[in-house]
């Protein structure tokens, strides 16, 4: 067979990409003629860029659910098809079985593998990982966060200190003591997780016990039950059998994270939350002196009432943005790590540990380390653009 | 401000020792002390061996004393050998053993330990790749500064202009290239012979002899871009907040021209914010230089950096880290004073 | 650059409009205004806000910004239409030819450049003189504005110098160039009174020394009374009326104008047998004005077929001089006809003691310096020996300009600050030392509190009635979610909110509108005592009569004990029954509000009385400006608080007030005054404010 010109090429992975476009378009008819009911989301419709973010940011999610499902991908991600090494874009498969797509559309890699899939297939990596990494590191910084601002005195200078301790890290530095299989070996990412887990459970514990307090017969079977299944949660994340944190036996641990990626989110958890933390403070600063805060104080509120119910709702403009911002952050930080191959897998087809790949041959072959770059770089681009958007459209009103 | 500086010295040395200590228990954890062993001694040692090895080499002290020693606020860890030759920390190996060895010999006295991988003295590499990086440094900041200040000033004298947009679309897309996207994608165009344009060069190994146009180019630009969007955002929303205070206002119904206000009126207190950004992201900025240094096999700082984290060199890596967040500590430093200096407004008492 | 030499008016604008123009709509802002200023004449704009005052002050400046825009009219300064000015010739009139200032005096002036600079700026561009011309012209300047060590003060930056301090800069930098005209924006808003006294005596004299005519923009009527000559009343982007000082304040043909005249307190106003009268509705959103008159759904003469229809004109008022009204039925009302006889309120019965303060005194212990820290403590004394009672359904105004501890004391009584020595006694129970978290839900819903900014009062992420319902919540009030839904309800209907608002967020509810809801907030426990921490001063003055009635109301049938603390003293005489005035953390005098309102005064009251601007023709003012500024609380005065301003100081002998602070003297029967006059140079006082004899 021929190899492929640049034009079937790019048709065929926009047919390939179908099932993405479809979700696509079918995201921005419901949005766009529901956006007057829908508060901030809707109004993003409202900004040029905010909707060029949010598309590209939606075209990675989708690309990257579809692909866990095996729905675009051309060939599976490992698979080494001989023949095919640093093959160019549209090389025919020599030897193509029944059902077998023919080509591979954006070349092969040094190792034989398909470059599209494994673009695909990293998408999912980073759509897992960064966004939950980034609300964890959220929980972990709104919860000290808000004290330190609130209180302010010897905790903050406490909570200050530690916080700046780890930002005069280079993070580079960091990741390399952290996520190294040596560490990973003496349990210390486990019991780090162990400790930055807790926090959603006590952030979620103390904003219903403090909205609830009054009324006692809601309180109770409300915090039981929610409480009961984020324990259960969190006992089934930290507990591993053959580590050194196994707490619960094998029937009651729900699920088993990769120690690999374990260690990964808790490092780049740890590295995210000081940042938080000193936005959080910022904000609970301002925000501690209106009135509406004196207010809850002269009718006796509970200090976490006050910070959890009267701060923390007038904080989330800026809370999301920065969360947008973040989750872009996040994306990079994970790059890095695969860049320096640590942590993940080394077959991992996660855009950092690709792009590595890639980069060793990059004089001859240019297209093993292209396509992760530049998927990074739109998603990336398609984040801070989408904050930029909820930025403008939240200061305006 | 005496007692301001002094303070500020006064955290940062605690900031430092906390931090040295930190990476310090992380490195002499016993996985990978028993892996030093076996790198040192030989790879088929029995775990008996190996604890026997670390014990003649001091390493199975406690954390703390370990730490006191290497920084060299205790005395140098000593044995004596079946032979009744004493060795130690602070001995070397052919050392003339009628002088009286040194009690002290950690950190605080110069004494930064051997590198196991480059067999050389860790304060002579540490040095050497300082000065590459320097030079890096140097450039990236040239290019850097001016020119995402520029940028920020142009977007934010007139918020919401065609030139605001485009600006800010150009330093949006920077902030959303790390380092390793923008040299692969920079190599891709300048300098492989796939598309042959084959301006500048994929390496800059060359460059730590004799700095060229064509050997430096890529990895200075590619540290300076991501940078660049960071700081040119920063700049433009403090300009854009500046352009709209009241004191702007009265400057324009004073009669000063438009060329005035920006350059004598808002330029000043525009740059009180970016300025302290710059100087805080100067970890960062060493994030890029490893990444860049290893894309570009310069071999700097950073290359050594991961040198050492990933040949288990401890003693580097401790030099290292040490190095590292010294020169953090003292950029953060300086911002501060440099902000008091900016800021008219907390010049006083 | 030469000025022109013109010998009309200074400024004619003729048939103004201004919008802005946003994504959805074009806003009119101001719609055919005109008036006229000539040499040396001075122009009060007075209106609420919004209503587009400030909007034709930037349209003569030619500032509107990137929204606004001329769509009709001229503005014509010494003769030139200055829409068609270039932008050199229009840099050379700015600054130069009109000079403006504006209400935050910080904000003003550049923070990071020295004050010399930015004086000599002025003339440096406009006339093209050298620095050291330009540094003596400075220096003469500050010197006119009566600022000490001129030379100090030029090489300081803005931040070194006090709020009133600033805007004499701010005031001086207008009169580098020796401009034509002069634009002040609401310039003393930020300022104390006392303060704002001596500013605005110092812009009159100054006015006429330098021979400048001004646009003085207000919503203060007694302040336009005291600087003008000539008035504009403003609404809903129309002048309303036009006219002479005498003929629009004695005369007025419009009825917004008289509307607004009775909705302030004046000195004959009383909230039991007199009270004020509020102007029903709201003000119109610009892109909802009505057709016809815009004041029509508000107006107590509004006529069907009349007022809503076409547009109202201007009219000339016969026989007064450049007197002009937008009405349609001057000649049919009755301008003079009394009040139409308002609801005579029953003064309520005043009780049992409630509340009782023993010698209260509250320090703070502060670093020397915030930001660096360390070095040595010091003690802010915000509180000083403060005893009073308050009884059941009594009204006690706290009296006092910033930082004389009023608000430390609030903190105090409601246990977010616990006493450093001394007693409240609620009820008789001590709960000056019990902080918040430790009091009883009965005595924390007893004490509540009214805040000051509308626009920070209320949770902005929360629905009005989830607000209302927490207050429930807390002061275990209802035994269910639905009962205390009904409670939250017929709060509502009590601050006369329509129960719709219990779904709407902050966001949606006028300044006014929002302070109710404050109001609803506080008494959803059963307050027995509340606090009113300058509750109106944020509103706009038609809203203000209407919240302060409301307050009054409630305090009636709920026998509520009112702590309200302002600064104004007008509506202090009008709604309180007895008065605390406080300086630095002293309470200075204390009587009932009579005693405090007539002589024998403490000199700190007098002069507050003094520098109060009444809008009321008749009223003669003794006039008492007091030099200098209010010491900082960090670093008070030696023995009096007061003696540094005191223009009595000389009649003590001895040195007396530099070296002890005075004892409460007891001059009658509940009035005491911290002084150290003899009684009988006391009782030689004379009265501050006197109604001319018709």
């Amino acid at each position: 067979m021929e190899p492929l010109s640049w034009i079937d090429i790019i048709l065929r992975l926009l047919a390939q990409l179908t099932p993405v476009w479809i979700a696509l378009v079918a995201t921005f008819t419901i949005s766009i003629t529901y956006k007057r009911r829908l508060g901030l989301y809707g109004k993003l419709f409202d900004s040029t860029i905010g909707m060029v973010g949010f598309a590209l940011v939606m075209f990675w999610v989708y690309a990257a659910i579809f692909g866990a499902f095996d729905l675009i991908i051309t060939h599976n991600a490992l698979e080494q098809v001989s023949g095919m090494k640093n093959k160019p874009p549209g090389t025919p498969l020599s030897g193509a079985k029944e059902g077998e797509y023919a080509y591979y559309l954006l070349g092969g890699d040094n190792l034989a593998r398909d470059v599209f899939s494994r673009m695909i297939k990293g998408s999912w990596v980073v759509v897992q990982i960064a966004p939950l990494a980034t609300v964890f590191a959220f929980m972990v910084g709104i919860t000290l966060g808000l004290p330190a601002g609130y209180y302010g005195g010897k905790l903050d200078t406490l909570l200050s200190f530690l916080a700046n301790l780890i930002l005069a890290f280079p993070v580079i530095l960091l990741f390399y003591l952290l996520v190294t299989p040596e560490i990973v070996d003496t349990g210390i990412p486990s019991y780090m997780g162990a400790v930055m887990f807790i926090f959603p459970i006590a952030f979620v514990g103390i904003l219903l016990n403090s909205r609830y307090h009054t009324q006692p017969a809601i309180r109770t079977p409300l915090l039981i039950g929610v409480l009961g299944v984020m324990f259960w949660l969190y006992l089934s994340l930290i507990s591993e059998s053959g580590t050194k944190l196994d707490v619960i036996p094998r029937w009651l641990d729900g699920f088993d994270i990769p120690g690999g990626i374990l260690v990964v989110f808790v490092s780049v958890v740890f590295v995210n939350s000081p940042t938080v933390f000193r936005i959080v403070r910022g904000l609970a600063m301002d925000i501690k002196t209106r009135d509406y805060v004196a207010a809850a104080q002269t009718r006796g509120e509970g200090p976490w009432y006050i910070m959890l119910w009267e701060i923390l709702p007038n904080a989330r403009g800026p809370l999301i943005v920065d969360f947008c911002l973040r989750v872009g952050y996040t994306t990079i930080l994970l790059g890095t790590l695969g860049f320096f191959g640590l942590g993940l897998p080394p077959e991992s087809p996660d855009w950092g540990s690709t792009i590595n790949e890639g980069r060793k041959l990059l004089s001859i072959y240019l297209h093993p380390a292209l396509p992760p770059a530049l998927a990074l770089l739109s998603l990336v681009l398609g984040l801070n653009l989408l904050a930029d958007g909820l930025r403008e459209e939240s200061l305006r009103d | 401000m005496g007692m301001f500086i002094l303070r500020r010295l006064g955290v940062m040395i605690l900031t430092a020792l906390c931090l040295t200590f930190i990476v310090f228990f992380l490195t002499n954890l016993q996985p990978n002390l028993e892996k030093l062993a076996k790198n040192q001694g030989n790879q088929r040692m029995t775990d008996e061996q190996v604890m026997s090895w670390l014990g003649n080499h001091g390493y199975l002290q406690s954390v703390p004393v370990k730490y006191g020693q290497w920084l060299g606020i205790l005395p140098g860890f000593t044995r004596t050998l079946d032979s009744g030759k004493v060795t130690g920390r602070c001995i070397a190996e052919d050392a003339d053993p009628t002088v009286k060895p040194r009690r002290f010999c950690g950190v605080l006295q110069g004494d930064w330990g051997l590198s196991t991988v480059f067999k050389e003295p860790v304060w002579d590499i540490v040095i050497k790749r300082l000065g590459l990086t320097g030079w890096l440094m140097l450039a990236v900041m040239c290019v850097m500064v001016p020119s995402a200040l520029i940028l920020g000033v142009m977007a934010g004298m007139r918020e919401g202009s065609r030139l605001d947009r485009a600006l800010s679309t150009i330093s949006i897309t920077s902030t959303a290239t790390p380092e390793y996207v923008s040299g692969v994608i920079f190599i891709a165009i300048f300098a492989s012979s796939a598309v042959g344009l084959k301006w500048f060069k994929g390496t800059a190994t060359s460059a730590m002899d004799d700095i060229t146009f064509a050997n430096f180019t890529l990895p200075v630009v590619t540290i300076a871009l991501y940078g660049i969007g960071y700081i040119a955002r920063m700049t433009r929303a403090s300009m854009a907040e500046v352009m709209t205070a009241q004191y702007i206002r009265t400057a324009r119904l004073k009669g000063v021209t438009f060329g005035n206000i920006v350059l004598k009126h808002a330029l000043r207190n525009a740059l009180i914010a970016p300025f302290t950004v710059i100087m805080l992201q100067f970890p960062w900025l060493l994030n890029g230089v490893v990444i860049t240094e290893t894309l570009f096999n310069y071999k700097g700082f950073g290359w050594t950096l991961v040198q050492a984290a990933g040949n288990n060199d401890i003693e580097l890596l401790l030099g290292v880290s040490v190095v590292s967040v010294f020169v953090v500590l003292v950029t953060q430093l300086i911002s501060d004073i440099g902000y008091v200096y900016l800021n008219p407004r907390i010049r006083i008492a | 650059m030469a000025k022109w030499d013109y010998d009309g008016p200074i400024l004619e604008i003729d048939k103004l409009s201004i919008s802005f123009f946003t994504r959805l709509r074009e806003i009119p802002a101001v719609m055919d205004f005109s008036a006229n200023v000539m040499p040396g004449e001075a122009l009060g704009l007075v209106g609420e806000s919004g209503c587009g005052k400030s909007t034709v002050a930037l349209g003569v400046m030619q500032d509107l910004g990137v929204n606004g825009q001329i769509v009709g009219g001229t503005i014509k300064f010494k003769g030139r239409d200055i829409s068609e000015l270039t932008p050199e010739e229009l840099r050379d009139v700015r600054g130069n030819e009109i000079a403006m200032i504006y209400q935050e005096p910080m904000a003003s002036l550049n923070p990071a450049m020295r004050i010399g600079k930015q004086l000599m700026e002025v003339p440096m561009i406009h006339e093209g003189i050298d620095a050291k011309v330009a540094y003596q012209r400075a220096l003469e300047v500050v010197t006119d504005v009566k600022l000490p060590d001129p030379e100090r003060i030029l090489n300081s930056f803005p931040h070194q110098l006090s709020g009133g301090q600033q805007q004499r800069i701010v005031i001086a930098m207008a009169l580098m160039s020796k401009p034509s005209l002069l634009i002040l924006d609401e310039p003393t808003t930020a300022l104390d009174v006392t303060v704002e006294a001596a500013v605005v005596d110092l812009v009159k004299d100054l006015g006429k020394k330098y021979g400048t005519s001004m646009l003085f923009i207000s919503h203060n009527l007694g302040l336009v009374l005291e600087t003008c000559d000539r008035i504009c009343v403003m609404y809903s982007g129309e002048a309303v009326e036009r006219g002479s000082i005498d003929d629009v304040f004695n005369q007025m043909q419009h009825p917004y104008t008289q509307a607004l005249f009775r909705s302030i307190p004046l000195p004959g106003a009383d909230k039991n047998s007199r009270p004020l009268v509020a102007i029903p509705g709201n003000f119109p959103l610009p892109h909802e004005r009505p057709p016809g008159c815009n004041f029509g759904p508000r107006c107590d003469y509004f006529v069907e077929g009349v007022c809503d229809t076409g547009n109202v004109m201007m009219e000339q008022i016969s026989g007064d001089d450049r007197h002009v009204s937008r009405c349609r039925r001057i000649k049919e009302i009755d301008w003079h006809a009394p009040i139409a006889a308002a609801i005579r309120q029953e003064k309520a019965e005043i009780g049992e003691v409630v509340l009782k303060m023993k010698d209260l005194k509250k320090y703070y212990e502060v670093a020397a310096s915030a930001l660096f820290g360390g070095g040595s403590k010091k003690v802010v004394k915000a509180n000083e020996t403060l005893s009073f009672e308050a009884r059941e359904s009594e009204t006690l105004a706290i009296v006092g300009e910033s930082g004389c501890g009023k608000s430390t004391f609030a903190k105090v009584l409601m246990g977010l600050e616990t006493a450093t020595d001394g007693e409240i006694l609620l009820d008789g129970n001590s709960i000056g030392d019990i902080p918040i978290e430790a009091r009883d839900t009965a005595t924390v819903s007893s004490v509540q509190m009214v805040f000051q900014n509308p626009f920070d009062t209320l949770n902005p992420s929360m629905t009005v009635g989830r607000q209302i319902i927490r207050a429930l919540e807390i002061f275990k009030v209802g035994a269910n979610e639905s009962e205390r839904r009904e409670r939250m309800l017929v709060l509502l209907d009590m601050v006369k909110l329509p129960r719709e608002f219990a779904d709407r967020m902050p966001r949606q509810l006028s300044g006014g509108q929002k302070q109710r809801v404050g109001i609803a907030r506080a008494f959803a426990g059963g307050a027995r005592i509340v606090v009113a921490d300058e509750p109106v001063s944020a509103l706009d003055v038609s809203v203000q009569a209407a919240v302060t009635d409301l307050l009054m109301e409630i305090q009636r049938t709920e026998k509520t004990t009112l702590l309200f603390i302002s600064h104004d003293l007008s509506i202090v005489r009008y709604l309180s029954d007895r008065v605390m005035v406080m300086y630095l953390g002293h309470v200075v005098e204390i009587g009932t509000t009579d005693q405090v309102f007539s002589p024998p005064y403490h000199p700190y009251t007098e002069a507050l009385l003094s520098a109060v601007p009444i809008a009321d023709t008749k009223i003669e003012k003794k006039r008492i400006v007091l030099e200098g500024e209010i010491p900082s609380a960090m670093n008070p005065p030696s023995g009096c608080p007061f003696q540094t301003r005191c223009g009595w100081k000389d009649q003590v002998p001895d040195g007396l007030c530099d070296r002890e602070v005075p004892p409460m003297v007891t001059l009658a029967e509940g009035h005491q005054v911290k002084c150290h006059l003899s009684l009988e140079i006391l009782h030689r006082m004379e009265p501050v404010i006197k109604i001319a004899a018709e």
